[in-house]
């Protein structure tokens, strides 16, 4: 066999697992990577700081179903991965983090530019990788591919040193089958616990789903909608599980937690039997929930087992897959009238309605809640929302309406500004052959965050319209100050400059709006997303604006 | 209610391992009371035990977080009736004309070695449980420990079950 460069086996073990695009960003221990790039079928994107490589990674897995790629030199490029890896980690996303590593023999020396990214990943990554032998590249890679996208998905990293890269190995991509000890996710439900769900089921009457991101990765939206009408059984969502089931169902019941609707709250407090499909229960979606006191009983079924009885006592846990363990659920009869719990909800949702109304000053800008309203009913069926983290990020997930084959996306577990703009240009890149509707909803506060990487959708003129609310306030967190601490409390949060966000647009020459009315938002919107290319459209919304 | 429990894994000698399980403890806020490692009859895998005291919740997040490691083989409970569990320890003890033989004898019963003898101190040598190793302290206390060290329980099941994948 005639002896491959290890950085040129990288390369081609990439390719083998069909990796189209690398988000990454290049440096000295990656020179030998970079130099096979020149000739590699693979699209290398260069990103404008590492921060947000994982980001771009994690929407184009999201967008796409496939494993998203980022990469980084060693040390402060590494590091520099930490909070975007630790974000996929969060919210369970496919991503495969590549690093450089100074040479094997400077390790552990303080060499420039050695950071132990193994170390300072251990907690956020599902698994991670120090390839010590150019011979173990075609493993580490099909393993971490497997690792990363089965089971309860998550990022994982492999960090090379640079020296190994340079070695010229004679192994050929002869690894196929991956045979990891330690790894053997299990995909269906434990048959005897499905048995007792089941009986808990037909036995209910008054059952909420509580649907969460496990229902959106694992695809299992189609086989959810049918258990749900199959048995009326009306289904809540988390912020994760926006997009498990469609908004103008007359079974759905909003989203739950401490920026859920109102009336989502009340119904699940009110519900007998709770059936959780792959959500975490975390401290924001319960903290306005008291169904724990009572003696409702909960059906939790989870890909990760660890899930099960962490953040909440579960009465019966299945392990497994949403998709499979829905499908055998379906199979058997769990019916029951539930005529009366609908009736029910129906008057829960009429004493808990949605307001839009706000009153001067604040009506006197854009309401963006009207806002995101009105863009539910231009936007495409099949169009993505990106939203960053944020009051941006509330107002969207309540009132633009996720229905067919609508996405959104958002980092809901650790809540990292910034994310919407790279993620939205991965997911873009996932869809160059098939362009669809994108849009990045953000604040002044989580754009600047990451406002560099506009030189990348200006470079490669991808379709995004950015949903710019303007208040140059960090919204939510004065929310909370208010909240917390009264009127006036405010510290830290607010942006004292008003930047000029139409020349920075010019700058990068993306097409720009500046709306302060909601007619006129409307007016431009169409405009906006018939135009080839990035738009930007910045919309006024009054600082005291910060009801959700 | 708060217990002690043993548990033994099998595990991927794999680069790291040690430490990605530490860090697990340390950033879930469990305790670890001791933990031993150690090659196999298998190269390429380790045997690792751990003591840990939490009450039945976190001891079922545990192992089921030990098992989410991808380095992670098998976790069991080491339940006392059903294993071994011992530990090993080194007392250095004062001693001199008067007392040293009083102290092999106490060591004698206890079926202690003594391993090291100087003109004012002993070093001795005990395997046990954590019962016979406290009654063992116990007992030559009042002649003065200069310092000692524990080397954490090790255990294995009893009969002829294994711990394999």
């Amino acid at each position: 066999m005639i002896p491959l460069l290890a950085s040129k086996l990288i390369l081609k073990c990439l390719e083998r697992e069909n990796v189209e695009f690398v988000f990454g960003y290049p440096g000295g221990a990656l020179l030998p990577l970079y130099e096979a790039f020149r000739t590699s079928p693979i699209k290398h994107i260069l990103v404008r700081n590492e921060q947000t490589a994982p980001h771009y990674a994690s929407g184009y897995a999201r967008e796409s179903g496939r494993v998203g790629v980022c990469l980084a030199t060693s040390g402060p490029g590494a590091t520099n991965l930490v909070t975007g890896i630790a974000t996929a980690y969060l919210d369970s996303i496919p991503i495969v983090a590549i690093t450089g590593q100074v040479d094997r023999a400077l390790i552990g020396t303080d060499a420039f530019q050695e950071a132990d990214i193994t170390g300072a990943t251990a907690p956020f990554t599902k698994h991670s990788y120090l390839v010590q032998d150019a011979a173990d590249i075609p493993r580490i890679i099909r393993e971490a591919f497997h690792i990363a996208s089965t089971g309860r998905p998550g990022p994982v990293l492999i960090d090379i040193p640079r020296d190994v890269q340079l070695e010229n190995v004679k192994t050929g991509l002869t690894y196929d089958k991956v045979d990891i000890l330690g790894y053997k996710p299990n995909q269906s439900g434990h048959s005897g616990q499905v048995k007792r769900a089941i009986k808990k089921i037909k036995e209910a009457d008054k059952p909420v789903i509580y649907a969460g991101g496990g229902v959106v990765l694992g695809h299992a939206e189609k086989e959810l909608l049918a258990f749900a009408e199959k048995n009326n059984i009306p289904v809540i969502t988390s912020l994760m599980g926006i997009g498990a089931f469609p908004e103008d169902h007359p079974l759905y019941c909003g989203i739950v937690g401490s920026h859920g609707y109102a009336y989502s709250n009340v119904v699940m407090n009110g519900a007998d039997l709770i059936i959780n499909i792959g959500a975490r229960m975390s401290n924001r979606a319960t903290s306005k929930l008291t169904s724990f006191e009572n003696n409702t009983e909960f059906v939790h079924i989870d890909i990760d087992p660890a899930e099960i009885g962490k953040n909440m006592e579960t009465s019966i846990p299945i392990v497994g897959d949403a998709k499979t363990v829905l499908t055998d659920l379906l199979q058997k009869d769990t019916l029951k009238d539930r005529s009366g719990w609908l009736a029910e909800i129906d008057k829960i949702k009429e004493l808990n309605p949605l307001v839009y109304d706000a009153d001067p000053p604040c009506s006197d800008l854009i309401n963006p809640k009207v806002l995101f309203r009105s863009m539910s009913e231009v936007t495409s069926d099949n169009a993505t929302v990106v939203a960053d983290v944020g009051l941006n990020q509330i107002w969207s997930a309540l009132y633009y309406h996720i229905i067919k084959d609508r996405k959104y996306f958002t980092s809901g577990g650790l809540g990292t500004m910034g994310y919407s703009i790279p993620a939205a240009a991965g997911a873009s890149f996932a869809t160059l052959d098939q362009p669809k509707q994108i849009f990045i909803v953000c604040g002044d506060g989580s754009f600047q965050m990451s406002m560099g990487e506009l030189g990348v959708i200006a470079e490669h003129q991808l379709n995004v319209n950015i949903i710019l609310i303007t208040n140059t306030k960090l919204g939510m967190v004065r929310q909370l100050q208010f909240d917390n601490y009264g009127k006036g409390h405010y510290s830290g949060t607010d942006i004292n400059f008003d930047i000029d966000f139409m020349k920075l647009a010019e700058a990068y020459g993306i097409k720009h709006y500046k709306v302060d009315k909601n007619d006129d938002f409307n007016k431009v919107l169409p405009e906006a997303i018939k135009h080839q290319g990035p738009t930007l459209i910045q919309c006024q919304v009054h600082p005291d604006f910060i009801r959700i | 209610m708060e217990k002690k429990t043993c548990l033994s894994l099998l595990v991927e000698n794999n680069f790291g391992v040690l430490s990605r399980i530490s860090g697990l403890f340390a950033r879930r806020g469990y305790n670890i009371d001791s933990l031993t490692v150690g090659t196999t009859e298998n190269a390429e895998l380790s045997r690792i035990t751990i003591t840990v005291t939490g009450d039945d919740q976190i001891l079922t997040q545990i192992k089921k977080q030990l098992n989410k490691l991808i380095d992670v083989i098998t976790v069991i409970e080491l339940k006392p009736d059903e294993s071994i569990i011992r530990e090993l320890v080194f007392i250095k003890v004062k001693a001199d004309d008067t007392t040293r033989s009083q102290i092999v004898e106490i060591a004698n019963m206890f079926r202690a070695n003594i391993v090291d003898v100087a003109r004012e101190s002993l070093v001795i040598e005990i395997t046990g449980t954590r019962y016979k190793i406290e009654g063992f302290f116990e007992m030559v206390e009042p002649y003065g420990i200069l310092e000692f060290v524990r080397s954490g329980d090790t255990g294995l099941q009893r009969g002829a079950k294994i711990l394999s994948h």
